[in-house]
């Protein structure tokens, strides 16, 4: 791939990024032919603060989070842009160095913890494997490591039961030995990608609580993506919200969520069934749009109600505005009429 | 059907009563002690409930807690150990099978993903009629597409959606042709698990909308039955509140939402992520320990009493009836329903 060739050379890495995504594309070759599906997304993550990943299925999302990682699936390609981690571009790591930053520069927790875990293996020494393989401990000190780890994790009798295979651990205890071989070696930065949706409300409140300890214990900087906005409004100091490929919001949680400036946002927002009963939710009207096909300008206008002749054509690009940083041409109109929404 | 207009204004006691099952049990069945014979694990251990015409009773609870089994058994997919389901002037769980077809077409389903539960290489129009064969005599075969034609507008579809397959619509479309297909047999209860929890936020505003706009346009009831509670809450008029196969609470959404009595409802309520929520402020919730116990082997007396956080010594002993208690306006089964309102924070 010719990666490097298509953009220019990156700028030297501010200080305090622990990852850093700058403006990404990321597509889906067949043939000569890419179909975008993230286009051109700039993120950076700070140590010890959980930023959210927000959007619908398809959004880009979960490709975001793959590309710091090195996972992207076959077919998906980087076609523009940098993925920095640590201050290290890694466009041209060796699949070598790339196994080498997993698990102790950058980790993740998937959403189905059965298919993150091998399930011919124990569950201890799945955990123990990083400390026997990547730091050369002997069998007993892994071992050791391993079932400290599960404790610290809230996995109940750890050295009983680190001989279980993954059938025999609970949904919720899965995900915690997950977080275990995550945090395993130490990593700056932690990916979790819909860690909880799998989960029943009781369990998902327990992990979440384990995760935001954890993450604040050991200063992680975290990407946490996600489809519920519950969830995040727990979990994340700062949003971003993605839409057919492209940040359209991002910023401190507090302000994007109760004075939303874009319109997708504010949608989002509006379609969430906020516990008053019998109240009728306003959805987003139509469907995300088709990324071989995407509408020209604005990608949101076809089902906007605030868009105008110029959403149709030019695109607008993400700008600051009242504390956080919008895509909308009418981002001020937004705002205006989610505060009134807000005071009444 | 047409008659029974539902009256948004009528109390819940006033409404008709559709279906009611008292004391059901259901699940499944395993080999027994030794491998000899079978041994029935009731995964609904003995459940009460009342669906009103044209209103929703949302059944909410986590996985393992015998919501979907308490779906199938009212749908019939599998047999009631015991109880009575009472629909219709008959009792659905002693009918034999042949009778019970008869009954079905009242009692309709859509689930979770239409993806599966609907074959993709049917048409729309296909899927939506395939009722009819099973059930003659509903729709004239003349006036077949035209019936069609109007179901797919009534649940927001266009007509010249029919001729397509499944496979090409997006998932919200999907559901929409699901609804239509439960529809189209002119039913008096949808029985609707997890109806909405594959789709995105955005369609799935749109697809609760449908459901609420239907039954108000029909007059049909819903058994609503999900993990989601805000989305029950949105939509139910009742609300039950299952754990480990039993009911725990029952009442108004308003009054299980808004003036939760058991210490499970109280928890789960607690739990639920809320777009209010803040990073800093997650103290205040109730997080419970451990996890739900298998329904083969529940624990004696209260079946909460294991992760409960107000459990004493009464709760391994006395099993809490289902009852409306001094100081509770709706059935609660806690022995300390009057102290889980008032105690904690």
């Amino acid at each position: 791939m010719t990666m490097s060739a298509v953009h220019p050379a990156p700028a030297p890495p501010a200080g305090d990024a622990a990852a850093e995504l700058r403006d990404v594309h990321i597509g889906f070759r067949s043939g000569r032919h890419v179909t975008p599906v993230v286009r051109g997304v700039t993120l950076r993550l700070r140590p010890g603060r959980v930023l959210a990943l927000v959007g619908e299925s398809g959004s880009g999302k979960s490709l975001t989070s793959l590309a710091l990682i090195g996972l992207l699936p076959p077919g998906a390609e980087i076609t523009a842009g940098t993925v920095a981690l640590g201050g290290d571009d890694t466009a041209g790591f060796t699949a070598r160095q790339w196994r080498e930053a997993r698990g102790s520069r950058v980790a993740m927790v998937f959403q189905d913890p059965m298919a993150a875990l091998n399930p011919g293996f124990a569950v201890g020494a799945q955990i123990a494997e990083p400390f026997r393989r990547r730091l050369g401990l002997s069998r007993r000190e892994a071992r050791e490591r391993a079932v400290a780890l599960m404790r610290e994790v809230g996995i109940a009798d750890a050295a009983a039961r680190y001989g279980d295979h993954p059938h025999e651990f609970s949904g919720g205890m899965r995900q915690r030995a997950v977080i275990a071989m995550a945090l395993a070696l130490g990593p700056s930065v932690l990916l979790a990608d819909e860690p909880t949706t799998a989960l029943d409300v009781t369990v998902q409140a327990q992990i979440l609580r384990l995760l935001a300890r954890r993450q604040q214990e050991a200063g992680l900087a975290t990407l946490l993506v996600s489809h519920d906005l519950g969830v995040v409004a727990r979990m994340a100091h700062d949003v971003a919200v993605m839409y057919a490929g492209r940040i359209v919001e991002q910023g401190p949680l507090d302000a994007v969520y109760t004075r939303p400036a874009h319109p997708y946002t504010l949608g989002l927002l509006r379609a969430m069934p906020d516990g008053r009963e019998g109240a009728r939710l306003i959805p987003v009207p139509g469907l995300p749009p088709d990324p071989r096909r995407p509408p020209g300008g604005c990608a949101f206008h076809p089902r906007c109600p605030f868009a105008t002749d110029v959403c149709r054509t030019d695109d607008p690009p993400l700008t600051e505005t009242g504390g956080r940083s919008v895509a909308c041409h009418h981002a001020d109109e937004v705002g205006a009429a989610s505060s009134v929404e807000e005071d009444r | 059907m047409t008659a029974t207009a539902h009256d948004t204004a009528a109390p819940a006691g006033d409404a008709e009563v559709v279906l009611r099952a008292v004391g059901l049990e259901a699940g499944y069945q395993r080999p027994g002690r030794h491998g000899f014979g079978r041994r029935r694990v009731p995964v609904v251990a003995g459940l009460d409930l009342t669906v009103r015409a044209g209103r929703t009773l949302g059944v909410v609870g986590e996985s393992g807690c015998g919501k979907s089994t308490l779906a199938r058994a009212i749908v019939g997919l599998i047999p009631a150990f015991a109880g009575t389901i009472e629909f219709g002037g008959a009792d659905l769980a002693s009918m034999p099978r042949r009778c019970r077809r008869r009954v079905a077409r009242d009692v309709q389903m859509v689930f979770q993903d239409p993806y599966t539960s609907l074959n993709p290489r049917m048409t729309v129009a296909a899927v939506v009629a395939e009722g009819w064969r099973v059930h003659p005599g509903i729709v004239p075969r003349d006036r077949e597409d035209a019936e069609v034609a109007r179901l797919l507008e009534l649940v927001g579809l266009r007509p010249e959606h029919a001729a397509r397959r499944l496979h090409e619509l997006s998932g919200g479309q999907c559901q929409r042709v699901a609804i239509a297909r439960a529809l189209a047999l002119r039913p008096r209860l949808i029985v609707c698990d997890e109806a909405v929890s594959a789709l995105d936020v955005s369609v799935r505003a749109q697809i609760l909308n449908l459901l609420a706009d239907l039954q108000s346009e029909l007059g049909v009831a819903y058994l609503f039955i999900s993990h989601d509670l805000d989305v029950v809450r949105h939509i139910a008029d009742e609300v039950a509140v299952m754990y480990l196969g039993t009911v725990v609470e029952q009442g108004t959404a308003e009054q299980v939402f808004g003036d939760p009595r058991h210490p499970y409802t109280r928890a789960l309520l607690s739990a639920v992520p809320s777009v209010r929520d803040r990073p800093d402020d997650a103290a205040r919730e109730i997080v419970l320990e451990g996890e739900v116990p298998s329904p083969a082997a529940p624990p004696t007396g209260c079946r909460f009493r294991t992760r409960c956080f107000m459990a004493a010594e009464r709760c391994a002993q006395d099993v809490p009836e289902l009852t409306v208690r001094e100081g509770t306006a709706h059935p609660v089964a806690c022995h300390f329903a009057d102290a889980a309102g008032t105690g904690g924070e």
